[in-house]
């Protein structure tokens, strides 16, 4: 069975000084249906750009130059301006950092997921209200019926984010793109918000793309990770191998440079130096000026995919030379 | 407890209530009750974590320590004087040696200035260094101090990344030779990579320098690796303050126990774990009657929502929680 979103050689550019710098280089994976991937990274590792390159929304005057989004066998780059729009409203919901991005701070909150569903479906208002009614309970706001007429302003942090889950449920669709969905939240809240978030995606099967910068999240949420740096993917494998035996220098790096790992009075293991700029960046492997295992291949060609074992690909030369020559696969 | 004379800062019973002022006659009719009967102290060279959610008061106590707010009671002890009793220029004598570092260096750094003379602003208003040449060779090893190659000077703060500036903005409050640094939120923004340089650093100046710390911060994995004594504050009110390791390892208030469960754990053996309390923080201009945390604390009992506990002595450190009430105990 074909995978629910195939990802194929992404490339996303802005126009810059020397020519158009690439913010998402060369990024291929599958999303399968009911199965959530997250895709992690620092800043300005272009995790965001993929998820607006599959959108289409990237911000002007960026653009997708090259690859395939396949949704479901269709090729999403090549739609129409309203097919597009139709994708993104019912086949693919998306839910921010920020609820306030998109909810209206003047409508009722209930008249908003309302009109959300009234958008793509063709429901009458009182049916459209019982839904909403009903997805405000499945998102556990406490007393749905008197929320319905609040304003966001009126709800905490929490409730505005669990308005805007219903929202993005309203339609039924196939996919969600989380971005950073709990970063805006307190620790206490956000633990509720990952809970439910795991409910609704068990009971209703929607596959997530959620895209974070914390792997305590990506722990509590993925089935598979895809870590980014510069642009590029570097390492693709299942939850727990990743958070146990990481294999990309820059992985393991990340998560023993977390407070969580360290022992208390000693320094914390760092990366050295910093994410290079995209016009910085080196011909081989993005990683090359910060790695502590680099060797002469690294800063001239980039890495080619090795698959180290089932469900798992690596890019990097150290892994490359260290796996046994026919490679597994 | 440790001697007054032993401590840099000492806190007590701090009080800042912000009012809220409604109609024409803009009346107060309430008040945003953000920080409480807040008492702590800091040794030299140590380090106090001041950890709590949003609407906790924490960065309200920072700013009411550096008088940037009025506190309406309370003291705020620096190096043996009450800083909220000094006139404005024993206040500003007293504040070169007390300085505070935000979370986002964007903000607090001049763009249109070169950073040198970001770094050099505070040694012209306090007269260190006799001349030009002697200020830009301390400019030069401060940055250098903050691992910062000192040729960079002459560059505005848009040519630097997100890291390099919160050590610009440490190399800045370095300048003016202070005793206390106050870091609000001064990693929250940092990627993890990033943090980790700046956590590393921060501990790296504390020990050559012999500076103390008040680290405020939402994220309590940070505090375990930097602090040594940790206040946990929830809704105005410390809760529990003790050493960091006791802190974590037997939390003694329910609310601390919150917040360390609610962590996300990156160990895969620790998924799926139920959220440890529900609801949302109140809010700070109506908290609820009694203990503040009852609303949401899975252990409340009747007595809780009636009346406000106070701070308990408990083995390392006090817990504001009637179940660390000391039990009548044997021998």
């Amino acid at each position: 069975m074909s995978a629910l979103l195939e990802v194929r050689d992404l490339r996303t550019v802005f126009p810059g000084e020397g020519g158009p710098t690439p913010v998402v280089d060369g990024v291929s994976f599958d999303l399968d249906r009911g199965e959530v991937l997250a895709l992690v990274g620092e800043s300005g590792s272009g995790k965001s750009m993929t998820a607006f390159s599959i959108l289409r929304l990237v911000p002007k005057p960026g653009r997708v130059v090259a690859g395939s989004v396949r949704l479901g066998g269709e090729d999403l780059l090549g739609l129409s301006v309203t097919a597009m729009r139709r994708v993104r409203g019912r086949r693919i919901s998306m839910i921010f950092q920020e609820p306030m991005t998109c909810l209206n701070p003047v409508v009722r909150v209930g008249e908003q997921v309302v009109e959300a569903i009234r958008l793509h479906e063709d429901v009458s208002r009182a049916d459209a209200r019982d839904r909403t009614r009903a997805l405000f309970a499945e998102v556990g706001i406490p007393d749905p019926e008197a929320r319905l007429d609040a304003y966001p302003h009126q709800l905490s942090g929490g409730l505005k984010q669990r308005v805007m889950i219903a929202m993005a449920l309203s339609t039924r669709p196939e996919m969600l793109i989380a971005d950073e969905p709990t970063t805006a939240l307190d620790v206490t809240v956000q633990a509720q918000i990952l809970t439910l978030l795991r409910e609704l995606q068990q009971s209703r099967g929607t596959a997530i793309l959620l895209i974070t910068h914390d792997l305590g999240i990506v722990n509590e949420l993925a089935d598979r990770v895809a870590v980014m740096y510069a642009g590029r993917l570097v390492e693709i494998a299942p939850r727990v191998p990743l958070l146990t035996e990481p294999l990309h220098p820059y992985t393991q790096g990340l998560l023993r440079s977390m407070p969580a790992r360290g022992r208390p009075g000693e320094p914390l293991p760092e990366i050295p130096g910093v994410v290079p700029r995209a016009s910085e960046w080196p011909r081989g492997c993005r990683f090359s000026t910060r790695c502590p295992v680099r060797f002469e291949p690294c800063a001239e060609t980039y890495p080619a995919e090795s698959h180290p074992a089932a469900g798992r690909r690596v890019f990097c030369h150290d892994v490359e030379r260290r796996l046994p020559s026919e490679g597994a696969r | 407890m440790s001697d007054a004379n032993e401590s840099i800062l000492r806190v007590e019973g701090l009080r800042t209530w912000y009012p809220i002022r409604r109609g024409l006659l803009r009346r107060v009719v309430g008040h945003v009750q953000a920080a409480t009967d807040v008492s702590f102290e800091i040794a030299p060279g140590r380090t106090l974590a001041l950890v709590g959610e949003s609407g906790c008061g924490k960065s309200t106590v920072g700013r009411s320590i550096l008088c940037l707010e009025n506190p309406q009671e309370g003291r705020v002890e620096f190096e043996g004087r009450d800083l909220l009793s000094l006139d404005a220029t024993s206040l500003r004598a007293a504040r070169q040696r007390l300085q505070i570092v935000f979370q986002d260096p964007m903000a607090s750094l001049d763009p249109r200035m070169r950073i040198r003379d970001q770094i050099a602003e505070g040694m012209h208003s306090f007269g260190i260094g006799a001349d030009e040449a002697e200020r830009t060779a301390r400019v030069a090893e401060l940055l250098e101090r903050v691992q910062l190659d000192p040729r960079t000077m002459d560059r505005y703060p848009h040519e630097f990344s997100g890291g390099q500036r919160q050590r610009i903005c440490i190399a800045r409050a370095l300048a003016v030779e202070p005793r206390l640094i106050v870091c609000d939120e001064s990693v929250s923004a940092l990627d993890v990579s990033i943090q980790a340089q700046i956590l590393n650093l921060l501990r790296r100046l504390q020990e050559e320098l012999g500076l103390s710390y008040l680290f405020i911060t939402h994220d309590l994995s940070v505090v375990r690796y930097l602090a040594h004594e940790v206040a946990v504050m929830y809704l105005g009110r410390i809760v529990e303050r003790g050493p960091t390791e006791r802190l974590f390892a037997h939390p003694a208030h329910p609310y601390t126990r919150a917040l360390l469960a609610a962590i996300p754990s990156i160990d895969p053996a620790r998924r799926g774990e139920a959220p440890p309390v529900l609801g949302d923080v109140p809010s700070p201009s109506r908290p609820p009657p009694g203990c503040h945390f009852h609303t949401r604390c899975p252990v409340a009992m009747e007595r809780c929502r009636r009346e406000a506990p106070p701070m308990f002595a408990i083995e390392g450190g006090e817990s504001r929680c009637f179940l660390s009430e000391a039990p009548g105990r044997a021998d």
